[in-house]
């Protein structure tokens, strides 16, 4: 148990010490990065990954994959962005709850098939995905809704500062703390753990792996839903291709937070170094003025070297279920 | 034998059939009775703003023209649509007809048929291939977006002089490279600008808003961005609304009205260009017209388009109408209802 948590731990520390490697590395190329404005805005950028990852990792925990997480924050993000424009008086209230209970319903539908038809969460969600993506134009009849059709509060409530950091951050920071406390301290937590390390074992102790993974999907679901409203809110556009392809680098952020692919294993501070490393990397490659083609190559060699150290963690991966939730 | 026989026969009624519908048009410069030409303009698809914008300038142009206008299309996006649309159109022998084609190729036979009767075809705004028109008239051309978005960065640097940068599509946008690579022939007219880069939002609204804000940190100074992509353009002007920098970095580029409006009337994007989708349709009609009427078109010699100038079809049957039309805060209201 000890060498486990040992592990995972060394793992987050080296990923933090690489992380802010980075940070020390970029500034001294580029001063003002360090600013704390300028880390506040990296923040600011990565609120939506972050919140997005932590819901990815839940279900890569129970050994599944959400491909549609993109495509279900795109039509949730419709169909709030459709609300505001036809209600303007509403307000932010309404916007969230229809957003997460959006996200949460597209997420069960992954899950129910996933756990009551027994199919590859791969297949369910390649599918979904293109499905969800064919709704939003269905929606709106593949027109725009723009800036100028959002009421103001609908736009500014992801921009408010409270102490420094928007609303987006805050979301963030508590999106984080509450997934910190829920998957280490819950039982509920500790049994998307021992679903996706060893489901034949976890059945036999009265933990059905096909219900958490559909919990997984629902919780999933529902928080790139809430993120549907926040990406809208925040570059004030929603179209059928908003966040095209965005399911892969939360999926990315994940394995470089060292989340393993076959389930079980990750834990949320590698999560969250994850995106923060995706973040500082995306915002300052651009400011160094590095070419756009080696920014594509820097961000994929770092998943594949993320990928080799997982593997090479793999034997620790087995000894998940002697750790007993405390 | 028989068969053979009746085959034959077969053969030759379609082909009395044909040449009796060859004939009509033949009449000298078309139409019916009273000189009235017949168009049909015909649309993407239906219900679609910018072709109810290019039904009104068909109208217009035809009014003077004594012409008339059938405006049909399918009522969703597809080739298949437009194809049952151009049947009818023939059935009800039209003099012209100008497309906006769904699918380059798979109109063609189609618009080859209606040829063979007679009916001068032309492409507008999106072509057809070369074997299914005589001519396409393209709402723009790479020089003159080239060209107009550098005259609107140079308008709105203050006193003409500051550095320029612009939100690309992907690097790989064979559209926006040569577009980009037109701006940059055109910008030493302006010897106020100066060029600080390209970055590349791959037309995806976190990267171009997040290359915005990367620019302006990595040049302070900056006076203008393009951006010759709709969603690069939004991106932008958001990211410089955001980054509370509307008195100073301006935007223009490419973009639809509607999509700006909020922006222009913000001052973030104070003038922007589009092709005028009226325009459009009255030059499409212009040509229509003249064909139909028997005026040849000469490869490389200008067809007047009344009022919105001339246009000449090069080797390949394709000519640009005009330089991109320019929005701000006078006209865009009334473009954004339309599309």
């Amino acid at each position: 148990m000890h060498m486990i948590q040992n592990s995972a731990a060394r793992r987050d520390l080296a990923l933090g010490v690489i992380v802010v490697a980075l940070l020390g590395a970029v500034t001294a190329a580029f001063p003002q990065f360090a600013r704390p404005v300028n880390l506040a805005e990296i923040l600011d950028d990565s609120a939506i990954l972050i919140l997005l990852a932590l819901g990815q990792m839940i279900v890569i925990l129970t050994r599944g994959i959400d491909l549609s997480i993109a495509a279900n924050l795109a039509l949730s993000g419709m169909l709030v962005a459709l609300f505001n424009k036809n209600y303007p008086e509403a307000g932010v209230l309404p916007v969230l709850l229809i957003a997460i209970a959006s996200g949460a319903f597209l997420g069960a539908i992954n899950g129910l098939l996933v756990w009551r038809f027994k199919l590859p969460p791969i297949v369910v969600t390649l599918g979904t995905m293109s499905v969800y993506r064919g709704l939003i134009y269905l929606l709106s009849g593949g027109t725009w809704v723009n800036d100028n059709q959002m009421s103001p509060s609908f736009l500014d409530f992801v921009r408010h500062q409270v102490l420094g950091l928007t609303t987006l951050s805050w979301l963030a920071i508590a999106g984080i703390a509450l997934a910190a406390l829920l998957m280490r301290y819950t039982v509920t937590g500790r049994d998307l753990y021992a679903a996706g390390g060893n489901p034949a074992a976890a059945s036999y102790t009265g933990i059905d792996p096909g219900r958490m993974q559909c919990l997984a999907y629902t919780v999933c679901g529902a928080i790139a839903g809430l993120c549907g409203y926040l990406w809208v809110a925040r570059f004030a556009v929603a179209y059928t291709d908003i966040a095209l392809g965005f399911e892969l680098q939360v999926i990315a952020a994940c394995l470089i937070g060292g989340v393993a692919i076959a389930g079980g294993v990750g834990t949320v501070a590698g999560v969250v170094l994850g995106c923060l490393f995706i973040g500082i990397i995306r915002n300052a490659l651009p400011l160094i003025g590095v070419s756009p083609f080696w920014q594509m190559g820097i961000n994929g060699l770092v998943i594949v070297i993320a990928a080799v150290l997982s593997a090479r963690r793999r034997e620790d991966k087995r000894a998940i279920l002697e750790t007993s939730p405390a | 034998m028989r068969r053979r026989a009746m085959l034959a026969g077969a053969v030759s009624l379609a082909a009395v059939t044909i040449a009796g519908c060859g004939e009509r048009p033949q009449t000298p410069a078309g139409g019916g009775a009273d000189g009235r030409i017949r168009i049909g303009i015909v649309a993407k698809s239906l219900g679609n703003g910018f072709f109810e914008a290019v039904h009104k300038g068909a109208n217009e142009a035809a009014a003077a023209l004594n012409a008339e206008i059938i405006f049909t299309g399918p009522t969703t996006p597809t080739a298949e649509g437009q194809i049952e649309t151009l049947n009818a159109l023939i059935a009800q022998r039209v003099d012209a007809i100008a497309i906006s084609a769904n699918d380059p190729d798979a109109v063609v036979p189609t618009l080859q048929r209606a040829m063979q009767r007679g009916i001068k075809v032309i492409s507008y705004d999106s072509a057809v291939a070369k074997e299914g028109r005589a001519v396409h008239l393209a709402p723009s051309s790479d020089v003159l977006i080239g060209q107009t978005v550098a005259q609107l960065a140079a308008e709105l640097a203050p006193e003409g002089k500051g550095k320029v940068a612009v939100v690309s599509a992907t690097p790989t946008s064979t559209n926006q490279n040569s577009w980009l690579a037109q701006m940059q022939q055109a910008l030493p007219r302006y010897p106020g600008l100066q060029f600080a880069g390209v970055v590349y939002g791959d037309d995806v609204s976190d990267k171009s808003y997040r290359e915005t804000v990367a620019l302006v940190k990595q040049h302070p100074d900056l006076a203008v961005i393009v951006s010759l992509s709709s969603v690069g353009i939004v991106a932008a002007a958001k990211a410089i609304e955001d980054q509370g920098l509307t008195a100073k970095v301006k935007v223009t580029g490419l973009g639809l009205p509607s999509e700006l409006i909020g922006y222009v009337r913000k001052g973030v994007v104070p003038k922007f260009a589009i092709w005028n989708p009226i325009d459009l349709g009255y030059a499409a009609t212009q040509v229509a017209a003249r064909l139909a009427r028997g005026e040849k078109s000469e490869n490389g010699q200008e067809i007047s388009l009344e009022r919105v100038g001339t246009v000449s079809f090069d080797d390949d049957g394709v000519g640009a109408m005009a330089k991109p039309f320019i929005y701000d805060q006078s006209n865009v209201e009334q473009f954004a209802a339309i599309f």
